[in-house]
């Protein structure tokens, strides 16, 4: 296995990791990655932070269900 | 500068999380935010000949939803009679320095935090926004929704590395738009 890889494929598997889908190997070579580039150090941290913002449950959404009610309200009066 | 136009069909998609998040603070009910929210919205299609095109169309439903959460509180407060916190004294020597009539308390940060917790979601939607279409609904889907790969790429027709490449993009978008507004 190749353990060295470019910055490109380490973003991809960060990108991944947001949504826990990446597998084990990607996160073992992103890490060593991680170690010696600081331009995807930094892609990772501000990735993460957004992943947090999102995640925030303070941060609300209307439900589908919701919001189709909400439209068919809106397409009678139309 | 191009005049700002006006289409309903699309404002529950658009507008209705930013509007949502906007409401939730001031009315704090999940029931009378939805209330608010779909009045404003036949509000807006009623009134829609007098819009300008000055603002854009997102301002123009918050200062039709400001209206309504104040016309909402007038309603319950005349409804209940009573709106306003008296304090009398009952003689004259108990009147003096009360803690009470301290307004504000430095120590007791919680209502700031939370207020400033829901402008984040609103931060949020409105980075959404500014995203080009596709990637918005796209981001949107994989990371509110939570909705799997798989379904969103059967849904747009593409293959999960165009999905990679268009979360990517849409995630370096967000970052760059909340860094400069939140972070």
């Amino acid at each position: 296995m190749n353990i060295k890889m470019e910055c490109h494929e380490a973003n991809h598997i960060c990108d991944k990791n947001q949504y826990k889908e990446a597998g084990f190997w990607e996160m073992v070579k992103l890490n060593i990655h991680l170690i010696y580039c600081r331009a995807c150090r930094k892609y990772t941290a501000r990735n993460m932070k957004l992943t947090k913002a999102v995640h925030d449950p303070k941060v609300k959404s209307v439900s589908a269900a919701d919001k189709d009610a909400l439209k068919r309200r809106l397409q009678q009066e139309l | 500068m191009s005049v700002n136009q006006l289409d309903p069909n699309v404002w529950v998609d658009k507008y209705s999380d930013y509007l949502y998040n906007y409401t939730i603070v001031r009315v704090n009910d999940h029931e009378v935010a939805q209330d608010l929210i779909s009045e404003t919205f036949l509000a807006g299609l009623k009134s829609k000949n007098n819009f300008k095109g000055e603002a854009t169309e997102r301002t123009w439903l918050i200062s039709i939803l400001k209206r309504k959460i104040i016309d909402h509180y007038r309603k319950i407060n005349s409804n209940k009679g009573k709106a306003e916190v008296r304090m009398s004294y009952s003689d004259d020597e108990s009147e003096g320095d009360w803690l009470e009539e301290r307004v504000s308390d430095p120590f007791d940060k919680t209502a700031e935090d939370t207020m400033e917790n829901e402008e984040l979601g609103m931060a949020i939607f409105s980075c959404l926004d500014n995203l080009p279409e596709k990637q918005a609904s796209i981001f949107r889907k994989k990371t509110i929704d939570g909705i799997d790969t798989e379904s969103i790429c059967n849904e747009y027709d593409i293959t999960p590395s165009n999905l990679w490449v268009i979360i990517h993009r849409a995630r370096k978008g967000m970052a760059d738009c909340l860094e400069k507004s939140w972070f």
